[in-house]
């Protein structure tokens, strides 16, 4: 794997301490940053728009008291969240006391967001083609991201990000393992590489999209194994073939060895399946995996074949060979050496391997973000963080990211899973930290909001939020409704507030 | 960039902002030659700071020797007292001198009744006989963990905070701890050293990383910083908290603070309470 050599620290110039920050650091003061080489301005803590604030310039010696005869109006927004960036390094508080007038006291709001550094994305690729080994490391930009998990049911699953690419490795794999969660989440498409040098497979995904496996974009997921297949369509092919093999990557099916084949009467054909035999007609490695039949490496399907037994076999024997996604097939019909000859495919049985073709579900990935709600963010909701664990699980408490519906996990915190899909594009940003920032809404009745210990006084009307430069989106695509009662512990008469 | 000043919309505080420092500051008096000594003085401070900053950075000895400047001095004369008691550096002390040596000028300067300098949360107070000063103690997310009030005949005229929310770092896991004393540089050592007072050495739900891995310039060195904390059992915080507080009374029988509230993952416990309101209260859910 190729490392890059880590980019030079870059000295900030905005302030005497001058600092020399890191990649994906920031200085002293938490307003400029290297994002990459590059000195970037955070202002995180931007409170105040720069429309009516009036700045008066610092005038060394003056002892006059003319402020306002020297004003400049502010060309950017004026940083008013004083403990923003107050402090040196290291010691210094975060603002927990700040500058407002509320109540006669002086007081400050500090606006957090909901930064995930625990979160990642499980992708499912619809293929039955060879992507990589369970444990196969999975890279982005050359520097790994995540690992193949398990094959599911003609799928494979990929878990991309989590805290340990984020932030447990290099700055460089932290950076490139954010990028692509954040691309993968907002529906882009991004290549990955699957294993190392001479068994490393590219694949793109794009969430809701056909995978692109070596350059090639998928079609159609197998409806089932070569097994299940023979199970399925046995009964059409009982009078039109006299065998038939399903050639699959995992399990390759033969008709008349089945227990389906056996219940329809199929007598033996003699044939020779090269593979390592599981139960009576069911075959698994038949060949390699790769781009071809059924997920497997062959291009021509008789390589999987023995030499029919002769003392079974006969010649004029009519064999099909079908992948289980329907999209190869090849009829052929035994000479009188017992060989397969290619010959014209009836139309039955071309009608059967296009219903299995028919009942393929088109090849799509999904992108499931998957996050952890901290300590921090819950302390955002109310000022007892845990009290909103056991309000979600008591199901007083309703979670949703952008209005999607989210699986939350069972055990503790409150970790999420959601289809990107059913959130608004562009829902996700990132920091430099990195890590990424989604958006996470907890719903509950107000009776509730207060007995958990919420923060009563923030509670705002809807109609007060200015609707100017809000984004409005129709009800999302799956119709789920955050507010619901369903979704509720409570009944609907139990409507109090 | 320079130092710049600016009046905020209010009208009646004035802003102060060069590279990390940002003063907020209130007077009631002539808040103008008040504002106007302000604005002087603090044309040099980061400048001054910045000619010692490598001393100033590294860890606080016995024969660690003076620094030069005003303020550099008030920092050392801060840490010197609690040198002992854990790890620190001059630069704990660095909010609290700044809020202290802005605030001298301003009296100085002007008759004033009541006036602060707010240091990101290390406040620097004045009150005239008579005169009190409210503040009140937030979550980093803006809830209400309670209030202070503070009279003048108090020995309190610091307030700082510490803790480990928001992009500070500290060798604790307290939320924040917020501690009165008679200058804010005392109270900003303090708080530091409570603050990472409050701990659970190995336990695993708290993650830790190195301070040089987070910030090439800190002054903790190779030093692990706490990262993350998971949601602790009722008797972690408890045990937590009682490590923070034996600290906090070590200072406070020592007469180097007057008070401090510590608050953890929704517990708290205070020293020298008369001055403190808490906002917490223990709602059981059914």
């Amino acid at each position: 794997m190729k490392r890059v050599a880590r980019s030079e620290k870059i000295r900030c110039d905005a302030c005497p301490v001058m600092c020399y920050i890191a990649d994906g650091k920031a200085g002293a003061c938490d307003r400029y940053a290297n994002h990459g080489g590059e000195l970037v301005r955070l202002d995180p803590l931007t409170i105040i728009d720069g429309t009516d604030q009036q700045l008066v310039p610092f005038l060394t010696g003056d002892g006059a008291r003319d402020w306002d005869g020297n004003i400049v109006r502010a060309d950017r927004p004026f940083v008013t969240a004083v403990g923003a960036g107050t402090t040196y390094p290291d010691y210094k508080p975060a603002p927990f006391i700040v500058s407002q007038d509320v109540e006669g006291v002086d007081m400050v709001t500090v606006v957090t967001e909901g930064i995930f550094s625990y979160c990642g994305v499980k992708v499912k690729i619809d293929t039955d083609r060879h992507i990589g080994h369970e444990r196969d490391v999975v890279y982005a930009d050359g520097e790994p991201i995540g690992h193949v998990m398990t094959s599911e049911y003609g799928s494979k699953m990929l878990s991309l990000g989590g805290v340990e690419h984020l932030t447990g490795g290099s700055k460089k794999e932290g950076r490139v393992t954010c990028d692509a969660l954040l691309r993968l989440c907002n529906r882009e498409a991004v290549e990955l590489v699957i294993g190392e040098a001479d068994h490393a497979n590219s694949v793109v995904v794009e969430a809701g999209k056909a995978p692109i496996i070596n350059g090639e974009r998928e079609k159609l997921m197998r409806v089932g194994c070569g097994s299940a297949a023979i199970g399925m369509f046995a009964k059409q092919w009982l009078n039109e073939a006299d065998e038939v093999v399903v050639v699959d990557d995992h399990i390759t099916g033969v008709l008349s060895e089945h227990q389906a084949g056996k219940e329809l009467d199929v007598p033996p054909t003699g044939i020779k399946i090269l593979g390592r035999r599981s139960t009576p007609g069911r075959y698994f490695q038949v060949a390699e995996p790769g781009t071809g039949w059924g997920g497997t490496d062959i291009d021509d399907p008789l390589t999987i074949l023995g030499p029919f037994n002769p003392k079974i076999a006969w010649p004029g024997l009519r064999l099909l060979m079908v992948s289980t996604t329907g999209e190869q097939s090849g009829y052929y019909e035994l000479d009188d050496a017992l060989l397969p000859q290619p010959a014209e495919m009836p139309d039955a049985l071309r009608k059967s391997a296009d219903l299995i073709a028919e009942n393929c579900e088109p090849s799509v990935c999904s992108v499931l973000f998957m996050g952890g709600a901290g300590g921090s963010l819950r302390a955002g909701v109310t000022e007892n963080p845990v009290r909103l664990t056991r309000s979600v699980r008591e199901a007083l408490t309703h979670v949703s990211c952008g209005g999607a519906r989210a699986y939350v996990w069972p055990g503790g915190g409150i970790t999420v899973m959601v289809d990107v899909l059913d959130m608004p594009t562009e829902s996700f940003g990132y920091v430099p930290t990195p890590a990424l920032v989604a958006p996470i809404e907890f719903t509950l009745r107000v009776s509730d909001y207060r007995a958990l210990g919420g923060h009563m006084d923030q509670i705002k009307p809807v109609e007060d939020l200015a609707r100017d430069g809000l984004r409005q989106l129709d009800k999302s695509l799956h119709d789920h409704d955050p507010m619901s009662h369903d979704n509720y512990r409570w009944k609907k008469t139990d409507r109090s507030e | 960039m320079t130092a710049q000043a600016s009046l905020m919309p209010c009208g009646t505080r004035l802003h102060l902002h060069h590279g990390p420092i940002d003063l907020v500051i209130g007077a009631d008096g002539d808040r103008g030659a008040a504002f106007a000594a302000a604005r002087d003085r603090f044309a040099t401070v980061l400048q001054e700071l910045v000619a010692e900053l490598p001393d100033l950075r590294a860890e606080m000895l016995a024969d660690t020797s003076r620094p030069d400047g005003q303020i550099a001095r008030r920092m050392d004369a801060a840490t010197r007292d609690v040198m002992h008691d854990g790890f620190i550096t001059r630069m704990a002390a660095v909010a609290g001198s700044v809020a202290d040596t802005i605030l001298q000028v301003m009296t100085g300067a002007a008759e004033l009744t009541r006036a602060y300098v707010n240091n990101g949360g290390d406040i620097a107070i004045h009150l005239a006989p008579g005169q009190s000063y409210a503040t009140a103690m937030a979550s980093p997310t803006g809830g209400d963990l309670g209030r202070i009030t503070i009279r003048h005949g108090d020995a309190i005229r610091g307030i700082a905070t510490s803790g480990r929310h928001g992009r500070s770092h500290s060798l604790g896991i307290a939320d924040s701890v917020t501690v009165l004393a008679r200058t804010a540089a005392q109270a900003d050592v303090a708080a530091t050293l409570i603050a990472n007072a409050v701990d659970l050495p190995g336990h695993a739900g708290i993650r830790r990383r190195p301070a040089s891995d987070l910030s090439d310039d800190s002054d903790l060195g190779s030093l692990p910083v706490v990262v993350g904390c998971d949601p602790l059992s009722e008797a972690e915080v408890a045990a937590a908290l009682a490590c923070g507080l034996d600290r906090a009374q070590s200072f406070v029988d020592r007469k180097l603070i007057a008070g401090a509230a510590l608050f953890l993952q929704g517990d708290s416990r205070m020293t020298g309470c008369r001055h403190f309101s808490s906002a917490q209260r223990r709602v059981e859910l059914a």
